[in-house]
């Protein structure tokens, strides 16, 4: 977009306002996504299982774009929300309610309750310590599935839910053509509400909180509301992520709400790209075929070679793949 | 009534004994925190280096329990300085986001490392003849290795504490706590500063980890799964702080024993609850400086 | 009813056996240009943060327009029409000069609350953001990040914003600190043309810029108040002149 030098005239002034105004704007290239995941349905059919998680996991690190890439809140007790979800889920399942989206709303609602309340706690901190109360909470929640077995199964889990078909029509079987279907649609869901809170006046207040919180302070904003509603919502998204590989794999356990899953997740989006959206739907793939492939040759070198590959990205390849397209793109336009 | 004493005096040796092993592990992360504002969530794998090698020095090459432990120090302080030079130095000053993902992901290479070498079955610590069985004092019968663990953890605190206030060093890392930027004015060498102190909370987590094999088992996992308790045992007694962290690493090692003994379908629960009313109580940590 | 914009009752502020506000006594009236000076370390910028609510008084009362303020949160007391600018520019670098501004009018007018609609919806706003970024000269660079700009356009960036909120009172610490002496023109001009109701209290050490502008001028050494009076009588003051002997002018 540019601006010609002499200010003030009105054509300038519509420009500019009007470039500023149409940010939110669908660009084409966002429909790359989805035209993808389309097309792999076809493409990929054995994959379809493979596919559902994806979706659901892409969802849960949108969910922490939310947080570490918009509102600058670095936790590593995300999994906390996805476990509970996935818990909500299960355990309706176990206990007679089997109906998904029922489910999925109890689900978000009970993780978003979870984030209000631990957020309330935990926002009152920063750097280490937050970090370190987000791991808390987590570790609390984790013991408490632990040991309170007869509900959660314990260290076993709930295993074998039966989930009932979606409007009563749609069955979810084992080739997970349903379950792909279900999970892109809700992560389609999910994705309208997370770019819409990105694009709105709160989203950008974020941001704000993100650069500099004493400049937010010292223009009137609630810093501290602010930061407990995108935890809250954030938490609420990341439930239903959870309900959805619940449902989907038949399957809760105590790893849901582990440290190694708060981990893996932070890595994959930052592979992909923080604070733009889009780095879960990179690096959320890029991860998961990695490592479904490595399970195949060999399982145990796969925590290694991640781990490394996670140095060097923070070392030599900030911003993750978004970051260096960004950087090798701004290159060639300056050239 | 003799009955309480017992369960007392039993929840608050074991408590104590373990209180000394967090400790070890964590007072150099604290320092490392408060001296380079680093969030090195890695230090963990200090302890878990520390334990693999005192471990298997004694059982697969036979050596005596003094020299492994030792060699199991020397070997980690020196990891500990190359990572600190070729991957740490990179990241002072940087985003906190930085340092989190690069000892995240220091966490996870170095679990792959240790399911690789050495299996994925925990590694259980045999002590040497001298120190196993039971020792009686005051009529009691005492296990003979947490006694040992107690006397040298008080031992080497009190050598810690007294070698942070009565030497040079000391008084330059205290100084550079408190406010790195007069420290460097004052000419203190920080950079070189940063790497010994580094050094020293590594091979301090080393022993720790090491003689503390007994407590928290030496698996490929132990940098992960023990996490949480060393950043409580910081966050608690304060960043940067030397005596806060020993204050935190009692309450937790006590309350940890008398919990799982007590209400045992409770496990660590009440940790973590505890945790989170003393952080909301003193976010800074019960001995954290205020800004 | 007070006829002050802005006061303070025996404020005091000491960190353990450091004083940096001692029983200041300060009224700011309406409409007021009225300059805060005094050596380093006087405790001029700590005034602005206890007045604003970065820092919590020892003792003694803030009241704005007439009102008690002392025990009201720093985004609370903005509300009310109290502004700071900071000495050293606290901006929000990697966003454009535009979405500075436009984010402080979104917070004023409550639609920074709004996570249904898209801030673009808000047209309004954008455009008496842009509108306000015209008399300072910061049009043309509307869309550029503010880390790319000259530090003394971004100095105008820290007044922009502060005027956006539309304050009753302004309190400016340092305008000029850092900006070239080329560009110290332009934020002499936009202070002289202030809005005549707004209550202006400056910091400043460029002595050219508090006689211009000044109409009354407090001098703070030490955390207390050495004196107060108009700049003529302030110029003439021996004490003054002890304080300042051998400070370097600018």
């Amino acid at each position: 977009m540019t601006v010609s030098v002499s200010p003030g005239s009105l054509e300038d002034r519509k420009a500019v306002i009007d470039a500023f105004a149409r940010r939110h704007r669908f660009k084409w290239y966002e429909a790359i996504p989805w035209v993808a995941a389309i097309a792999s349905y076809f493409a990929f059919d054995s994959y379809h299982a493979l596919g559902a998680q994806m979706f659901a996991t892409i969802l849960f690190a949108l969910s922490l774009d939310l947080l570490i890439g918009f509102a600058g809140i670095v936790t590593l007790g995300h999994a906390a929300f996805f476990g509970v979800g996935a818990y909500a889920a299960g355990i309706m399942a176990a206990n007679g309610w089997q109906e998904p989206l029922s489910q999925l709303l109890v689900a978000a609602v009970a993780a978003s309750g979870v984030g209000f309340a631990s957020g309330l706690i935990v926002l009152r901190t920063a750097g280490l310590t937050l970090l370190m109360q987000t791991l808390v909470v987590a570790a609390l929640l984790q013991e408490l599935a632990n040991k309170w077995s007869s509900v959660t199964g314990g260290s076993d889990g709930l295993l074998g839910m039966k989930i009932d078909p979606i409007f009563g029509v749609f069955r979810f079987d084992l080739y997970g053509d349903t379950a792909y279907v279900y999970c892109l649609v809700v992560l389609f869901i999910g994705w309208l509400i997370a770019r819409n809170i990105v694009y709105s006046s709160f989203g950008r207040s974020l941001t704000g909180i993100r650069e500099n919180p004493n400049r937010m302070h010292a223009i009137g904003a609630p810093v501290d509301g602010r930061k407990i509603a995108i935890y809250t919502i954030s938490a609420a998204l990341a439930g239903v992520a959870g309900a959805m590989i619940a449902q989907t794999t038949a399957l809760v356990g105590l790893n849901t709400l582990a440290l190694s899953k708060s981990g893996e997740l932070i890595i994959m989006l930052v592979i992909g790209g923080v604070g733009q959206l889009y780095g879960a739907f990179i690096g959320v793939p890029l991860y998961m075929i990695a490592q479904d492939r490595f399970s195949q040759i060999d399982p145990i070198f796969w925590y290694f070679w991640i781990g490394l590959f996670m140095i060097f990205v923070v070392v030599f390849a900030r911003g993750g793949v978004l970051g260096v397209c960004g950087r090798l793109l701004e290159r060639r336009s300056s050239r | 009534m003799s009955e309480f004493l017992s369960i007392t005096i039993s929840i608050l040796f074991h408590g104590v004994a373990m209180a000394m092993v967090l400790y070890l592990i964590s007072v150099g992360l604290s320092v490392t925190m408060g001296l380079m504002g680093f969030v090195n969530l890695a230090h963990g794998a200090f302890a878990m280096a520390g334990g693999y090698m005192l471990v298997l020095l004694m059982k697969q090459q036979h050596w005596p329990f003094g020299l492994a432990l030792l060699a199991a120090i020397v070997i980690c302080v020196v990891m500990s300085l190359i990572l600190e030079r070729l991957l740490y130095r990179r990241l002072y000053g940087g985003g906190e986001l930085d340092q989190v993902l690069m000892t995240m992901g220091l966490i996870f290479a170095s679990v792959g490392a240790a399911t690789w070498l050495f299996g994925p079955v925990s590694q259980s610590l045999e002590p040497p003849a001298m120190l196993r069985g039971q020792i009686n004092f005051l009529g009691r019968d005492f296990p003979t290795y947490r006694s040992f663990l107690i006397l040298c953890g008080a031992l080497l605190v009190t050598a810690l504490w007294l070698g942070l206030e009565r030497t040079r060093f000391g008084a330059q890392i205290r100084a550079s706590v408190d406010n790195l930027r007069m420290a460097q004015t004052l000419g203190i060498n920080t950079s070189r500063l940063f790497s010994i102190a580094f050094a020293l909370g590594s091979g301090l987590a080393a022993l720790g980890g090491g003689l503390g094999a007994d407590f928290l088992n030496v698996g490929p996992n132990y940098a992960l799964e023990y996490l949480v308790y060393f950043l409580i045992v910081v966050a608690v007694g304060g960043l940067g702080s030397i005596r806060g962290p020993f204050v935190a690493a009692l309450i937790v090692g006590v309350s940890d024993t008398a919990f799982k003994y007590l209400a045992p379908q409770y496990g660590a629960f009440f940790i973590y609850a505890i945790t989170m009313a003393i952080l909301l109580w003193r976010p800074r940590g019960l001995f954290g400086q205020s800004a | 009813m007070s006829a002050l914009a802005l006061e303070t009752r025996s404020l005091c502020k000491n960190f353990g056996a450091l004083l940096v506000a001692n029983d200041i006594h300060f009224q700011l009236e309406r409409g007021a240009r009225h300059a805060l000076i005094g050596p380093n370390g006087a405790g001029k910028t700590s005034f602005v943060n206890l007045v604003t609510g970065v820092l919590t008084p020892s003792s003694g009362a803030i009241c704005l327009g007439g009102d008690e303020i002392t025990g009201l949160t720093r985004a609370q007391r903005v509300k009310r029409g109290l502004v700071r600018t900071f000495q050293i520019s606290a901006l929000f670098r990697k966003l454009t000069v535009l979405e500075n501004v436009t984010l402080a009018i979104a917070e004023r007018e409550g639609t920074a609350n709004d996570l249904l609609r898209p801030a673009g919806h808000h047209r309004a706003l954008i455009e008496e953001a842009y509108d306000l970024l015209v008399p300072l000269g910061l049009a043309s660079e509307a869309l550029r990040p503010v880390t790319e700009l000259a530090y003394g356009r971004q100095r105008m960036i820290e007044i922009a914003m502060a005027l956006a909120l539309k304050p009753k009172v302004l309190l400016l610490d340092e305008p000029a600190a850092g900006v070239p002496p080329r560009e110290t023109g332009a934020i002499i001009e936009t202070i002289e043309r202030l809005p005549p109701d707004i209550a202006v209290l400056f910091i400043e050490h460029d002595m050219e810029l508090v006689f211009r502008v000044a109409q009354r001028i407090t001098v703070l050494v030490q955390g207390a108040v050495l004196v107060e009076g108009s700049p003529a009588q302030i110029a003439e003051d021996p004490k003054v002149r002890q304080v300042y002997l051998g400070e370097s002018r600018h």
